[in-house]
């Protein structure tokens, strides 16, 4: 097993809602999506939001288009515009997910 | 089976119009339609009110308005837009005073309102309405006294009223992101209201227009760099058919890409249940939606399926939530990192010893992790330059002016190489944002359109 970053492997884009913020990941293939499902969990998400993510962390599958649906409560310090945060309305959160690393088989290639 | 086609207009207050420009010259569309307002913007939109009551709309519908409206008469393409966020009647005085100064005739330009509750808050409050937050059920009454706008996310009927009535325009203030787009679908094919699997197909269709180049290779994450001609991206258009499956494309020659992956990803922004969008016409379920690249630029949707809508709008509201005081100042290498930290310790002290009052301050190193914030590791590598940005959230406009005095002085009495400080900022006003649910009757009894022509 190889450890990999998902930025190889998974497109990505995340979204506001009040002090919600969603964050979408998706796979290219049957496989990967799989994989995400076993390995991308909510703990692991909470966990590598610390500091910016304060409440729950929940997520949807979608397998029709290999998408994993991230909604993390209290992740904007109060919301758009009453954030003190240069990324006051989330849209970075994507690209930070894509720093995550996922075990893959050493046998395959992505 | 018929089909009709629509172009995304704006995706945001302050976005290109040429995209759409291009659409209404060569899209061959019935409909092009905007989306200007996110919660941000309707923060932004009540403080230009505050000034000049007769603002409070985006104020980029004139030039908008100066691009299309001739398109409107010679080629018949109607225009719907939410431009009139805090100011709906204000909006449409103004598109009428453009089409004026065109010398357009005969244009009907219809106005909704009803969406506005901010007077009407102590009437609901004395009907029972209780006004708690939909998410965290908290009571309103510690910010009630502090809210500045109300607004209830309206639907599509309103809209496909105006359109029965002929408009060729139609202004709203606060309604659904997607009520735009789905208008035309329910106007030209008559769909019934309860006809939930179409009604999803159209808030499906809306929801990936309304961010206009978000569909279109905008804010792509996957192999962005290989997105053709962003310069001049092609805002989407959707062909839809009278069953509701429908094809999201663009206008030939124009650049950015159409493919289930710049789709998808649109498809599920801004999204919490996947299962269950709520929308004030239908509740999607997009679980078992399919997306097919069927051509070059070309994406065929269906699956959409809906579910009844709410017997509640969602309503939100903006309450004063105290100031933000910032400035910025960078640092070069060597030790860029270093002699910013620095600087942050000096201002720290003096901000404590000002006595300056704040409920919250905050340092981020711009270069470093302004962006990603704790969450984020140094690079191995030493820092070309950092710039030291401090924060700070007040009650008072007083003491977040304060935080901006402490940094000129750093230039000369600080870390060594301080550039790039670009004058103090103004502090700014934060709005805090406040959703509930309100059963719709009190809310669909009020709403009105209203139609004027241009003679």
């Amino acid at each position: 097993m190889a450890n990999m970053q998902l930025r190889y492997l998974a497109q990505a884009r995340s979204g506001d809602k009040g002090n919600t913020v969603n964050v979408a990941l998706f796979a290219p293939n049957d496989d990967l999506y799989h994989l995400f499902v076993e390995q991308v969990t909510c703990e692991r998400v909470k966990a590598h939001f610390a500091g910016l993510v304060e409440g729950e962390v929940t997520r949807y599958l979608l397998p029709n288009v290999r998408a994993i649906n991230f909604i993390c409560r209290e992740a904007l310090n109060g919301g758009g515009s009453a954030s003190i945060r240069m990324d006051n309305l989330g849209k970075c959160f994507s690209s930070n997910l894509l720093r995550m690393e996922v075990k893959v088989p050493d046998n395959s290639w992505w | 089976m018929r089909s009709i086609r629509i172009g995304a207009a704006e995706g945001f207050y302050g976005d290109s119009i040429f995209p759409a420009v291009e659409t209404a010259q060569r899209g061959n569309v019935q409909y092009l339609c905007f989306d200007c307002l996110a919660e941000l913007t309707m923060a932004i939109l009540q403080k230009d009110r505050q000034k000049d009551p007769t603002k409070g709309y985006t104020r980029d519908i004139t030039a908008a308005m100066h691009a299309l409206l001739p398109y409107v008469k010679e080629k018949g393409i109607r225009i719907l837009t939410n431009a009139g966020g805090i100011n709906p009647v204000g909006a449409q005085q103004e598109v009428i005073r453009v089409a004026r100064q065109l010398g357009i005739k005969g244009l009907k330009v219809a106005v909704v309102t009803g969406d506005d509750l901010l007077d009407r808050l102590p009437e609901l409050r004395q009907q029972g309405i209780t006004l708690d937050h939909m998410e965290t059920g908290q009571k309103i009454d510690k910010v009630l006294d502090r809210i500045q706008f109300a607004n209830a996310y309206l639907g599509v009927q309103p809209i496909v009223e105006a359109l029965r009535q002929g408009a060729d325009i139609v202004v709203t203030g606060r309604t659904t992101d997607s009520a735009q787009f789905l208008a035309p679908l329910v106007h030209e094919f008559g769909w019934r209201e309860d006809d939930w699997d179409r009604m999803a197909h159209g808030i499906l269709m809306g929801h990936l227009m309304e961010c206009s180049g978000q569909a279109t290779g905008g804010n792509f994450s996957g192999n962005w760099q290989a997105v053709a001609d962003l310069d001049r991206i092609g805002f989407p258009v959707a062909e839809v058919r009278e069953n509701g499956e429908f094809l999201i494309t663009k206008t030939d020659g124009t650049g950015g890409l159409v493919s289930v992956d710049t789709v998808k990803e649109q498809m599920l922004y801004e999204i919490h249940d996947p299962s269950a969008y709520v929308t004030p016409d239908v509740v999607l379920d997009m679980t078992d939606v399919r997306l097919e690249d069927t051509g070059p630029d070309q994406v065929r949707v269906t699956g959409a399926r809906g579910k009844r809508r709410p017997d509640h709008l969602k309503v939100v509201m903006g309450y004063l939530d105290g100031f933000v005081g910032q400035a910025i100042a960078g640092y070069s290498w060597p030790d860029a990192l270093a002699k910013a930290e620095a600087a942050d310790r000096i201002v720290r002290k003096q901000i404590d010893r000002m006595g300056l009052k704040y409920d919250e301050i905050r340092t981020d190193y711009m270069g470093y992790n302004s962006l990603h914030g704790p969450t984020v590791n140094l690079p191995k590598e030493e820092l070309n330059e950092v710039y030291l940005r401090v924060a700070v959230r007040t009650r008072t406009k007083e003491e977040a002016a304060k935080l901006g005095r402490l940094f000129p002085p750093l230039a000369l009495n600080g870390p060594p190489t301080m550039s790039g400080f670009t004058g103090m900022m103004q502090p700014r006003e934060l709005l805090g944002m406040w959703s509930c649910l309100i059963p719709r009757d009190l809310i669909e009894s009020r709403v009105q359109v209203s139609i004027s022509e241009v003679d």
